[in-house]
């Protein structure tokens, strides 16, 4: 149910009606309906299930997760020396 | 179907009365002799001169044969870096050069659908020659049939093929031993992926071409550097994971490898991410998986990074005498889990 | 990929595994209600890699394989008839009925094409006026809004030749019948990160505030998933409940208005049964009034099919980590995953089939899980 994956939009266009666009994932493009996100644009990032965007991408968020995990790491390692320096 | 590009293809005389195969073009009569005489025979044999009769006669050097066969029912016929000709030619020579044997000689079946278009059958058996002459092999007999409108989806191709397995070479799945290293020579997916982006249902765009290549000068020279190697596999249907399953099971040996060694390609990584497959099974038409007893790899590496089929080659894993027949990958985080031969085909998924 | 990859980072992986390591002081029991996030776990290793007090008990998240055995004869049903050209996902393709799959019907001359989109197979009936097409339209609520506008997309074309086959199942019925259920062994759940793409988050406020259940909305990478996973463990050690966003960079409160939209004017809710678990009220979607033309069972005469589940099939208790897989007399005689008898051994991913791929390596780590758990 849950197999979806983040792409980018390159094109926008209508089909009939409907709102789709062409997503490239890494390089590997498919044509998705943008129904569901039908403000997203070029350059925009949505994740894709079944031919459908479905949520826009969060860039500014992914990054702070990214960097979150990256404190922690960091952190960890921390713990980890006063860990092994503790008598 | 994507279209076949058949500009410039020009229609031997005189199968110009046609634009299309007939039903009569497997009959046994004169629309089959000229479709030998005028399309087979000159793209096969060049302007050589050839007797034709019941089945070729040729001299090969004494020693044990090495003898294959595969049937070839692609779709679609033409897809992004080749064509149902050059694989059933590529294929067949690589399933005999995974013996260690030269291949020199292939037989070429066709079972065309009435109503394909002749340039179709034209441009296929042209992409059949020339991948023969990059192959240094000589297609020498075949046969053609012709079946009702609705079947062979176009056209099947079977071709078999022979090669002589040079003196003291003994390469197959049960030679494998613990401890030889498992090498693979390039990256995986692109065969399969580029097929996959033309078929109708999924079709995807990318730049992404078929791996199809022959591989017996690869494997020449592997045996060049070092003649021992135990085992070689052409990575087709299936994928690495059916090499590996099919040898480990054969040989009742366990093997052991590292998702992280294995090299896929950026555009491959991506079509399987959106589709829900797994690189490591899907077809490759130009790659090989070799084993090899630790004394050797430096030698193998090195001749297969000098050849062009070989530059990517790396060490993907070992063969253990643990989990005899199992396959055990170990994950990017550090984990392990067992690799089963899946029960068929890939098929996309959602979930 | 983008946006992927940067998720799959091995050493950030290991510092997350240290962090849950590191808080962990009790056993818990975490559930993930996602097909996805299974396969996330097990493909890369996750719960073997957990400390031993941390139990994953992976609950009915695969639409796949919680399809009633009813449902999937009704789909062999329709795809046997001449004429039709029966479209389904991939994953559908291999799903045991009563008899047979749709492979088998297949090459029984039945024709059965694997769709990536539901789009796809409206272009199908488009294009050919004289056959009839139907859809099989599974999944939770991540794939129902592209199955929603496959029929309105087919209503708004005037098409007569197609019809949808629907079986959805929602997932918040699903965990309130877990935590609600008398021998409830979960202590606290990863939400389905694409679902509440869709949905949003709010269905799971109000589960919390029942049960006192932590709830923490999770993706799919292996750093996504240890995250669901850390906060989880955070809030059970620290003795609260709440719900959690662990998936921002997709998931809203709100969700995707347009889709939900979509849903409601194609949908009805409705009871479902759920394959291994039995019926659940509320828990499914089927065609709303308006477009119930489009119903296949209706069109094609199917609605009185209905097949009991196997009676040696403990699917369930597996499925709620009440049983572990090698504990059900079933397990690996009368059902395997070549022959499997219910939800958990259908799927590759199901809790019995991956049991039976890890028992062969004899991993001790499920056996040692049972006596670790004193509850």
């Amino acid at each position: 149910m849950c197999l979806a994956v983040p792409g980018q939009i390159i094109e926008t266009r209508e089909e009939a009606g409907i709102p789709m666009a062409t997503i490239s994932f890494d390089g590997i493009r498919k044509d998705i309906c943008l129904a569901y996100l039908p403000d997203l644009g070029v350059g925009d990032y949505a994740i894709v299930h079944v031919g459908f965007a479905i949520s826009k991408i969060d860039e500014a968020s992914a990054l702070e997760t990214l960097e979150m995990f990256r404190e922690l790491g960091v952190l960890d390692d921390e713990l980890a020396l006063d860990e092994a320096s503790d008598p | 179907m994507p279209e076949a590009d058949l500009s410039g293809w020009t229609c031997p005389l005189p199968l110009r009365d046609y634009d299309r195969i007939v039903i009569g073009h497997g009959g046994g009569g004169q629309l089959s002799s000229e479709l030998v005489e005028h399309l087979f025979v000159p793209a096969f044999n060049g302007t050589d001169d050839v007797e034709l009769h019941d089945a070729a006669t040729f001299d090969v050097a004494a020693g044990r044969l090495a003898f294959s066969t595969d049937s070839y029912v692609v779709q679609p016929l033409f897809f992004p870096g080749g064509c149902i000709g050059d694989l059933a030619v590529n294929g067949t020579v690589n399933d005999v050069a995974m013996t260690g044997a030269r291949p020199t000689t292939l037989s070429a079946g066709f079972i065309l659908e009435e109503g394909l278009e002749l340039g179709v059958l034209g441009r296929v058996v042209e992409a059949m020659a020339a991948a023969a002459r990059a192959a240094d092999v000589r297609i020498v007999t075949g046969d053609t049939k012709v079946v009702n409108a609705g079947q062979a989806d176009g056209m099947y191709v079977n071709t078999a093929g022979i090669g002589v397995v040079p003196e003291g070479i003994d390469i197959r799945p049960s030679c494998a031993r613990p401890g030889d290293a498992i090498i693979l020579s390039g990256p995986i997916g692109a065969h399969g992926i580029a097929v996959m982006s033309s078929r109708e249902g999924l079709e995807f765009g990318t730049d992404l071409e078929s791996d199809s290549a022959p591989l017996h000068g690869l494997v020449a020279a592997m045996l060049d550097a070092f003649a021992d190697v135990h085992v070689l596999r052409d990575a087709t249907r299936g994928g690495v994971t059916a090499s590996l399953c099919e040898i480990s099971n054969t040989a009742h040996l366990g093997v052991e490898y590292e998702e992280t060694s294995v090299p896929v390609p950026a555009a491959v990584a991506a079509a399987c991410s959106f589709l829900g497959l797994d690189a490591m099974g899907i077809a490759n038409e130009g790659r090989l998986v070799a084993m090899v007893p630790p004394e050797g790899v430096d030698q193998v590496m090195d001749a297969m990074h000098g050849h062009p089929q070989g530059r990517d080659a790396c060490v993907i894993g070992r063969v253990v005498e643990e989990h005899p027949g199992l396959v055990v990958a170990r994950t990017a985080l550090g984990a392990s889990r067992v690799v089963d031969l899946p029960l068929g085909e890939q098929l996309p998924r959602i979930c | 990929m983008k946006y992927l990859d940067e998720f799959n980072d091995p050493e950030l992986a290991g510092a997350l595994f240290d962090d849950i390591a590191r808080m962990t002081t009790k056993p818990w029991s975490i559930m993930e209600v996602c097909g996805g996030q299974t396969h996330s776990i097990i493909r890369n290793g996750i719960d073997q890699l957990l400390p031993d007090a941390i139990e994953l008990i992976h609950g009915p998240g695969c639409p796949v394989c919680v399809t009633p055995l009813g449902m999937i004869d009704k789909a062999l049903e329709i795809a046997s008839r001449p004429g039709v050209i029966f479209c389904s996902f991939g994953d559908m393709l291999r799903v045991p009925g009563s008899a047979q799959d749709l492979f088998q019907v297949r090459s029984e001359g039945g024709d059965v094409r694997v769709v990536y989109s539901p789009l796809d197979a409206v272009q199908l009936a488009v294009e050919n006026p004289d056959r009839e097409v139907v859809f099989f339209a599974i999944g939770f609520e991540t794939t129902a809004p592209a199955n929603a506008m496959a029929v309105h997309v087919a209503e708004q074309r005037g098409l007569t030749n197609f019809s949808a086959l629907v079986s959805h199942v929602l997932v918040p019925p699903a965990i309130e019948a877990i935590v609600s259920s008398p021998h409830n062994r979960v202590d606290g759940f990863l939400a389905a990160g694409h679902v509440c793409s869709v949905m949003g988050t709010w269905q799971y406020g109000p589960l919390v505030e029942a049960f006192g259940v932590p709830v923490v909305v999770t993706g799919f990478e292996p750093l996504d998933v240890l995250e669901g996973i850390r906060r989880v463990v955070r809030q059970l050690e620290a003795g609260t409940a709440q719900l959690e966003n662990a998936y921002e960079r997709v998931v809203t409160d709100e969700g995707n208005i347009a889709a939900q939209d979509m849903l409601a004017e194609v949908f009805e809710v409705c009871d479902r049964r759920w394959r291994g678990v039995g019926e659940i009220p509320r828990s499914g979607w089927r065609l709303a009034e308006r477009y119930c033309g489009f119903d296949a069972e209706v069109r094609f005469g199917v609605s009185d099919i209905d097949t009991p589940e196997s009676a040696s099939c403990r699917s369930g208790d597996v499925l709620q980590g009440l049983i572990k897989p090698h504990e059900c007399p079933a397990f690996g005689t009368e059902c395997t995953p070549r022959h499997p008898l219910g939800a958990t051994m259908v799927s590759s991913e199901g809790a019995c089939a991956a049991y039976y791929h890890y028992r062969r390596l004899d991993l001790p780590v499920e056996a040692a899980r049972t006596s670790d758990v004193s509850r």
